[in-house]
């Protein structure tokens, strides 16, 4: 009979022991922060740690480029999984600091297309940068293209870009008439040569995401470049605001793992958790940003009229370009990011 | 016999001196660690990459066309902010200074209310204010003296006007403080022997508030040179300031060598800033201590 009950005793702690194991099983996962994450951590991140019966943590940078360095050069980082600018994962991969996925662990993201994954990341979410402009001033005929942003009699008016070459460089050449198809590798003089021609009716370069929509709300510009997530948020609130997904900018953050990150088992299931269809289908239903696997939109879950204002939907992404991460990451795209310092003093 | 006990004074002062040592022993501690250690790793992390030392990052200075324009448009900033906060702060500081004590107090109390509200708040204050769409633009508009909104904003004049705001205490409280010491005696024995007002003022008592102005000026100017939020949120992307090159280089261009080369040399335009001051009045006066 006391041997029977410390039998029981003994099973008992045992089962609460594997349970403190499974538990024990967490990750760090950063993001941006914000309204962004909020709605991810709804979306994706409580759904996987219930699908796989782990912690997530959460930290937020609004800038991880920095703190992936800082964290790896000690070698021992204390983030796991970072969400952010696929630039970041790329170059952080060629520079040792981020893992190279084994995607024959990622199952999730095989039916993903070729140029949604590097070597070290996988797409999780896709926003644009658009051409969104004050629907008082334009009324019926709106600029639509990059060449109408550039035509300044036609369409006069304040406009503003960001203060960054990404995707700038590319409208500018857009404008100029290089075909879509053929914008990689960019001509990059070509393209400063054709910034130079409307910077001086460009008010603001702006530098965050928040100033592009406070921009947009007060009336300050007529149009700007701007994400679309910030764009729909301003004309959610009644402001005169439209945009076109018409040679759009289609760029997204991807998921990579740190080099020697404290977790890495978990975090490789993670990630492949955090792409499976169903729950990258939760995407619109919190935020204006469209999931990174395309699979999800063939589950059902996002509606004709939601895909419609989803970035990533594929009626919209085929009026838009993707930018290239790969060419942003390489010598000459470096070599663009530095000269563009000088191009906004002179 | 040993000197030490010959001499019972020069005992006590060397115990005084110990003891006084003893009591300052943890400031020295907080200094040391906080300050001149992180700024010492600063400027190591300059010179020495990748395993060597190296001059690549001071190279830039004379190399990269951005570096020096980048400190001439700050210097530029700097040089403005400084006289315009001087020609707006003077009287505010004069006035202070000669009305009675609770009048004197109020006008302080003006002066320093805006000092408490957080710098951010008072950028998006400006933007308010100053935008295309905003109430000094409508106001003109309105009133007919204009017909497009005039560029306030997002520019360095934006940045220059949000800057002063910012920094005009920092002008008027050493000012008012030197003022406050000018006995009256003086200007009034200047006007008893004929003097006119303004003979009065410019041979006696602006002299004696020379202190005062070089001190205000020196505060402004320096802060100026450091100032991040400001232009970044006024200044369109156009103005350019030093902290912002060192924040660039780090977020952007991930280049830690670079960014700290660049605080380094704006330290040190700090410390020959402070160096030529001093030579004018002494330093402690600078700071209000006396």
């Amino acid at each position: 009979m006391i041997l029977k009950f410390s039998t029981l005793v003994l099973s008992a702690s045992a089962i609460a022991f594997s349970a403190g194991i499974a538990s024990a099983e967490q990750i760090t996962f950063v993001s941006q922060g914000g309204a962004y994450q909020e709605a991810q951590t709804k979306a994706i991140l409580d759904p996987v740690a219930k699908l796989l019966g782990i912690t997530v943590n959460q930290d937020s940078a609004p800038d991880a480029w920095p703190v992936i360095k800082t964290q790896t050069a000690t070698g021992k980082p204390i983030w796991d999984v970072i969400d952010t600018p696929t630039q970041d994962c790329i170059r952080g991969g060629q520079q040792g600091m981020i893992e190279p996925l084994d995607f024959s662990k990622i199952p999730n993201a095989e039916k993903m297309p070729a140029e949604y994954k590097s070597a070290y990341s996988v797409a999780y979410e896709f926003y644009s940068s658009v051409l969104a402009y004050n629907k008082d001033k334009f009324g019926e005929k709106p600029p639509q293209t990059w060449a109408d942003f550039w035509d300044v009699k036609k369409f006069p008016g304040t406009r503003a870009l960001r203060n960054h070459p990404l995707a700038t460089l590319e409208a500018a050449l857009l404008a100029d008439g290089v075909p879509a198809d053929k914008l990689y590798p960019l001509d990059v003089d070509r393209a400063f040569k054709k910034l130079e021609e409307i910077k001086p009716y460009v008010t603001v370069w702006w530098t965050s995401g928040a100033q592009s929509a406070q921009l947009l709300a007060d009336g300050e510009v007529d149009m700007e470049m701007a994400w679309n997530g910030r764009v729909t948020a301003v004309a959610k609130e009644g402001a005169p605001i439209s945009y076109t997904f018409n040679q759009g900018f289609l760029q997204y953050t991807s998921l990579c793992i740190l080099k020697g990150a404290p977790n890495l088992e978990t975090a490789v299931k993670f990630v492949n958790a955090a792409m499976t269809p169903e729950i990258q289908a939760n995407f619109p239903a919190y935020i204006d940003y469209g999931p990174g696997n395309p699979e999800a939109y063939k589950t059902g879950k996002i509606s004709a009229e939601r895909a419609a204002e989803m970035p990533s939907s594929p009626e919209n992404a085929a009026k838009q370009v993707l930018v290239s991460d790969e060419w942003w990451s390489s010598p000459a795209g470096e070599e663009a990011q530095k000269r563009w310092a000088s191009f906004i003093q002179q | 016999m040993t000197t030490s006990t010959s001499n019972p004074s020069m005992q006590h002062d060397r115990r005084e001196q110990r003891l006084m040592l003893l009591l300052l022993a943890p400031a020295l501690l907080v200094i040391v660690s906080l300050l001149i250690v992180p700024l010492v790793w600063l400027a190591w992390q300059s010179i020495w990459q990748d395993g060597g030392f190296t001059v690549i990052n001071y190279q830039r200075f004379l190399t990269d066309s951005v570096y020096w324009m980048t400190f001439l448009q700050t210097f530029r900033i700097a040089v403005v902010v400084t006289l315009v906060t001087l020609l707006l702060g003077y009287p505010v500081a004069y006035v202070a200074a000669a009305l009675p004590q609770r009048w004197s107090v109020l006008v302080l109390a003006m002066v320093l209310l805006p000092f408490w509200t957080s710098v951010l708040v008072r950028a998006y204050a400006w933007l308010i204010l100053l935008q295309r769409t905003g109430i000094v633009n409508s106001a003109l508009k309105n009133a007919g003296l204009i017909d497009t909104p005039l560029l306030l904003i997002n520019n360095e004049f934006g940045t220059v006007m949000a800057t002063i705001h910012i920094l005009l205490p920092f002008m008027v409280l050493p000012l008012y403080a030197t003022m406050k010491k000018i006995p009256p005696e003086l200007t009034m024995a200047g006007a008893s022997l004929g003097g006119s007002p303004s003979h009065v003022f410019t041979r006696i008592f602006l002299p004696l508030s020379l202190p005062g102005m070089i001190a205000g000026m020196v505060l402004v100017f320096v802060l100026t040179l450091g100032f991040y939020i400001t232009p970044e949120l006024l200044g369109g992307g156009r103005t350019y300031m030093v902290s912002m090159l060192v924040s660039r280089n780090i977020q952007v261009y991930n280049e830690w060598g670079a960014a700290s080369s660049i605080s380094v040399v704006l330290m040190l335009c700090v410390f020959l800033i402070f160096r030529l001051a001093s030579l004018l009045i002494p330093f402690e006066r600078i700071m209000g201590t006396r």
